[in-house]
């Protein structure tokens, strides 16, 4: 018998398995945002993304983001192919049924939220890690980069914060189906927990994309 | 009532296929859609300007799962928990346009007009979809005690006639729910347990081999069922098979 991962279902648990990670790893990833505009320096921010930078198990961890985004773009591509396939004629009249919104338009945020992780990486993570692009700062006797600074300087530019609301909102979207269909796919379905995990679902998709939307918009009033 | 009918019109398999226009009057609000396809063949044949339209139907009483149209964008039409048979009328308004097409699945060709080849259903079944039957003496009916949950919610799985709604109705053309109520029926009966993990196997490979798409949570299916099956099933069909092949 072939593996799991050759069945559409495995595949799918994949997407949704990374997908639940990822969802994890932006709550860690707004709590260190948040302290550029709850805290009166960058400091805090330095000393959490310098931790994020050096820790060994954060970096076990980081193998593991960078390949779980890898295995949900590329099995989100391969079913996406496989779904475009399986109805070579469109119907006149498209389904007007009562269903999920946002189910239908996943493989259209995913393409908003793609290009803006490529431009996220490279305009901070490769451009610190690797370029230089970022000036060291020294906090409590320790040399690192001053990244608080870098995205601070970012965020007064209007196309950057307008770019980065949008793909926020692609996220929101995108988050907004993928949390709970996470759970059904991977076949927690039960009449009493179900509704409670898409009332979580809701509150994520809006309070953490909130969350981000916030720091460059207070930036930008700050600094304007 | 009067009604504009454009129909998706199709010699056979391999012919280009196009919506023609028809126009039928005087339609009773109570007659049943499939009544008023009848009603609009006769004249054809009646004015001799085209051939009937084909369409596929049986009972007409909403339990064999043979009739299936696409309707103004919903398989089976406008109304809920009904088949295209079961639809009447009533549903639509005088002077209305009603566009009636195929299902649309690459596993489900046109075999002429309205008619598709739903016989992927059958690989399916054939692949997994049936309980073994031992030869022997016939067992008494009590000699299982089966809870009364397991048994209405396999009964709920069972109401499934296979008529191709939910492939039709899913963006992507899934056949998730179908696989999923004939895996859930049987996993709920002890009867059925005893060649589960080799079922929900061979039912998502040939599922899969036969070209359908993937399932998404959409919820088409659910919202467009006419037996009303819940995506409850599509969960217990994922757990089914991730106990048959991690555990």
């Amino acid at each position: 018998m072939s593996n799991i991962f050759s069945f559409s279902v495995g595949k799918k648990l994949i997407m949704s398995l990374m997908g639940l990670f990822l969802i994890a790893f932006l709550v860690v990833h707004l709590g260190i945002n948040l302290t550029l505009i709850f805290c009166d320096t960058t400091d805090n921010f330095n000393i959490a993304a310098n931790f994020m930078g050096t820790n060994i198990v954060v970096k076990v961890m980081e193998i593991t983001l960078f390949g779980g985004f890898f295995l949900h773009i590329i099995y989100g591509l391969i079913l996406s192919i496989q779904n475009m396939i399986a109805r070579p004629v469109n119907y006149k009249v498209a389904n007007n049924s009562q269903t999920s919104f946002f189910s239908k338009y996943m493989f259209h945020t995913a393409v908003i939220i793609g290009i803006f992780l490529v431009l996220h990486l490279f305009d901070f993570y490769i451009k610190a890690k690797f370029l230089h692009g970022a000036e060291s700062v020294i906090i409590n006797g320790e040399e690192m980069h001053d990244l608080g600074a870098l995205v601070i300087e970012r965020f007064q530019i209007l196309w950057v914060d307008i770019v980065y609301i949008v793909a926020l909102l692609g996220l929101a979207f995108h988050l907004h189906h993928g949390f709970q269909s996470a759970f059904q796919t991977i076949g927690l379905n039960h009449p009493v927990y179900t509704p409670i995990v898409k009332g979580l679902g809701l509150a994520y998709t809006i309070l953490v994309p909130l969350g981000f939307i916030l720091i460059p918009v207070i930036i930008y009033i700050q600094h304007s | 009532m009067d009604l504009t009918l454009k129909i998706w019109r199709q010699e056979n398999a391999k012919a280009k296929g196009k919506f023609e226009t028809y126009k039928v009057k005087d339609i009773s609000p109570d007659s049943s859609f499939l009544e008023m396809l009848d009603v609009l063949n006769q004249q054809l044949i009646e004015d001799n300007v085209a051939v009937p339209v084909c369409f596929d139907h049986d009972c007409r009483e909403g339990i064999c799962g043979m009739c299936g149209l696409y309707i103004n964008g919903r398989p089976h039409g406008p109304d809920t928990a009904v088949t295209t048979c079961q639809l009447h009328m009533r549903k639509f308004n005088d002077g209305d346009t009603i566009v009636i097409e195929p299902w649309r699945a690459k596993p489900f060709p046109i075999i002429k007009d309205l008619v598709v080849d739903r016989s992927a259903f059958d690989k399916i079944i054939e692949a997994g979809g049936y309980v073994s039957v031992n030869t022997g003496g016939i067992p008494d009916a009590n000699a299982i005690p089966i809870p009364k949950k397991d048994a209405d919610i396999s009964m709920d799985a069972a109401a499934c006639i296979g008529c191709g709604a939910c492939v039709a109705s899913c963006k992507n053309a899934s056949a998730m729910l179908f696989v999923a109520a004939k895996v859930s029926q049987f996993a709920h009966l002890p009867q059925g347990k005893v060649e589960a993990k080799d079922r929900v196997k061979n039912m998502i490979a040939k599922m899969d081999e036969l070209g359908f798409g993937n399932c998404t949570n959409t919820g088409a299916c659910e919202a467009e069922c006419p037996k009303e099956i819940s995506l409850t099933h599509i969960a217990k069909l994922n757990r089914e098979f991730f106990a048959a092949k991690i555990l």
